[in-house]
């Protein structure tokens, strides 16, 4: 049994008065390809948000290493945060920058690395998603799914030991879907990095997922978990089932 | 739990270079390797190793590195590299198992050299580029105002296909949320004459010819003037931002596929609503003006009201307001064409819709400065 990396614990996730979910309790271990799923707008990506600190829940925590995150002073939050990487849906790359400026803001905020030490690491990072001499283009001149390795090379570019990713294969061809889920698994093999993911992509949920936790809309709450061929196999809920098998009768 | 212990040895890098059989180079690398290490250059490495024999092979132990990160690997790439362009090979099979997939993954897509970098233009390659990129800029301006025509013509035979709900919408945009703003500013500026002339008719004994000025003033010239650069800044800005954004999220891409002009369902109602809307705007300024010059008046200057009245009565002709009311018409158009000219032309990122707007006031204000020089002119000949 591996090193518990993140846990959350009876988190509640609210609008105002709407409640989007309630009571979650799960536990990523290190090394973890730990998938968020669940069916449209039962909120994935909330779930996400609040755990990469953008939205605070209305009540619950969430621990990396062992220390809460919500109630830490906002220094130490701060700290938390930089051990984060994430992967937004659309890249979420600054327009008005250059790949290579997009990559090097975190490093130069965050390192006292010299200029040309940092043009190193962002050669490094562009080279790891496949993007060696697109340093100087801007994100409007690549492909969406360029933009998308360019947005990882950003969320790398601290050496994060967890990678959050937002739906990485959404608006990807089957085939760039793939090599995006191979460029997971070795990054997470290589880093050692802990990775969490929200998607609904079956292909990749069963082909990269270590563990999960499935969100229903409808009870408002986490109904299953676990690596998700087991719970193909094993799960009697119709909801995950259904959800699993895309809805086939079998 | 991470203690505060901090082990000595495990604070900086440290590299041993072996001689090996065969010309090899046996680098053992142990303490941390991390980026803020201020880690070796790879270069430097070798040519310290050449001082001291020929080396055909590196090989690698580390075995006894406490931790790494990216530095290490960038150190290694470099050192690779340079190790390939003096002949050398590299043998990495003693590296840790992650570094090795990092390295290979790092070199799995070959850099790609035909990207076109950042080469510097000659000075006659810029002027003709700026040339071109003017001639251009015309083509578009007139490529714009004959389609925008085109859709005013379909307008007047009923072809026009908008929704009478969003020009109403703009309407209310442009015209009655802009009447604070349009006040302040025109009664502000009422004051201004009156003080400016008062300062120079009080030295003849005649400051009731400030009626005569301020009244004069406005409705030629200041308040459809005031109220035109007023809606440059508000209203050109925001028809720039709102086309740009929708250019960036495609919805104009939208509108085409669906066989909607652009031109006609976005652009037309913005013109309509300011064309009518700022001669209104600029008669409301002209009031608010007299009135700021009034306000002076009766303050400072000791005008009676009544008097001040029949002087701004019998000064203002009706020619003068037609000549502010034609300037403001011409205004609103021109904001509007500036405005939706450069949304529409908006690229495709958060920066351009920035851009766009900023350019829309420049041009607006441009504009409104030189064809009211130019009206200003015209009507003098033809004596309006």
């Amino acid at each position: 049994m591996s090193a518990v990396k993140v846990q959350v614990r009876d988190l509640d996730m609210m609008y105002g008065t709407r409640v989007i979910q309630k009571n979650l309790n799960f536990t990523v271990s290190t090394g973890d390809i730990f998938v968020i799923m669940g069916g449209s707008g039962c909120g994935k990506s909330t779930l996400l948000r609040h755990m990469i600190g953008l939205i605070e829940p209305a009540r619950g925590d969430v621990y990396y290493d062992g220390q809460s995150f919500w109630d830490a002073e906002p220094r130490a939050r701060e700290g938390q945060l930089r051990r984060l990487g994430v992967l937004y849906q659309s890249g979420a790359l600054w327009s008005s920058m250059t790949l290579a400026e997009n990559v090097a803001l975190p490093i130069a905020e965050y390192t006292d690395l010299r200029p040309a030490e940092i043009r190193e690491v962002v050669a490094l990072k562009l080279a790891l998603v496949g993007l060696a001499g697109f340093e100087d283009f801007y994100p409007s001149e690549i492909s969406g799914g360029m933009r998308k390795r360019a947005g990882l090379a950003r969320a790398m570019a601290l050496d994060p030991d967890v990678l959050f990713f937002d739906e990485p294969s959404a608006g990807l061809d089957p085939i760039s879907s793939r090599l995006l889920d191979d460029l997971i698994l070795e990054l997470r093999n290589s880093l050692g990095a802990t990775i969490i993911m929200v998607t609904h992509e079956l292909p990749s949920i069963f082909a990269i997922g270590t563990n999960s936790v499935f969100l229903d809309a409808e009870t408002k709450t986490m109904i299953a978990g676990g690596e998700p061929k087991i719970l193909l196999r094993d799960c009697r809920d119709p909801k995950v089932h259904r959800f699993l098998t895309r809805g086939e009768e079998n | 739990m991470a203690t505060a212990q901090i082990d000595d040895s495990a604070t900086a890098w440290q590299l041993q270079a072996e001689r090996g059989p065969d010309d090899a180079l046996l680098l053992r690398l142990s303490g941390r390797w991390t980026l803020d290490a201020r880690l070796p250059v790879g270069a430097a490495v070798l040519d310290q190793a050449r001082g001291r024999g020929r080396t055909s092979r590196i090989a690698f132990d580390a075995a006894a590195v406490a931790s790494w990160d990216s530095g290490l690997v960038i150190f290694l790439r470099a050192l690779a590299a340079e190790a390939e362009r003096r002949g050398i090979t590299s043998d990495l099979t003693g590296l840790p198992e992650g570094i090795r997939r990092l390295l290979a993954l790092a070199a799995a897509v070959p850099e790609r050299k035909d990207t076109g970098g950042a080469r510097r233009p000659s000075f006659l390659a810029q002027i003709g580029t700026s040339t071109l990129e003017g001639l251009r800029g015309g083509r578009e301006l007139l490529a714009f105002l004959g389609e925008a025509f085109l859709s005013v013509l379909r307008l007047t035979v009923g072809r026009a296909r908008f929704q009478r709900s969003e020009l109403f919408l703009i309407l209310q945009e442009v015209g009655a949320q802009a009447l604070p703003i349009v006040s302040l500013i025109s009664f502000l500026v009422g004051i201004i004459l009156a003080y400016v002339g008062a300062l120079q008719l009080r030295q003849f004994g005649a400051q009731v010819y400030v009626a005569d000025l301020v009244g004069i003033a406005m409705t030629r010239e200041m308040g459809a003037m005031m109220a035109a650069i007023i809606m440059a800044g508000r209203t050109g800005a925001a028809f720039a931002a709102q086309l740009g954004t929708m250019q960036v999220n495609e919805e104009i891409d939208a509108l085409q596929t669906l066989g909607i002009p652009a031109m006609e369902f976005l652009v037309l109602p913005r013109m309509l609503a300011l064309a009518l809307m700022m001669p209104l705007l600029g008669v409301y300024a002209d009031l608010l003006g007299i009135l700021g010059g009034g306000f002076v008046g009766l303050t400072m200057l000791d005008l009676g009201g009544a008097e001040y009245y029949q002087r701004t009565v019998n000064a203002i002709g009706l020619d003068d307001f037609a000549a502010g009311i034609i300037k403001a018409s011409v205004f609103g158009v021109l904001v509007a064409i500036a405005g939706c000219l450069r949304g529409m032309q908006c690229g495709r990122s958060s920066a351009a819709v920035g851009a766009a707007a900023t350019s829309a006031v420049v041009t607006g204000i441009v504009l409104i400065i030189v064809s009211d020089s130019v009206m200003t002119v015209i009507f003098d000949l033809i004596g309006l």
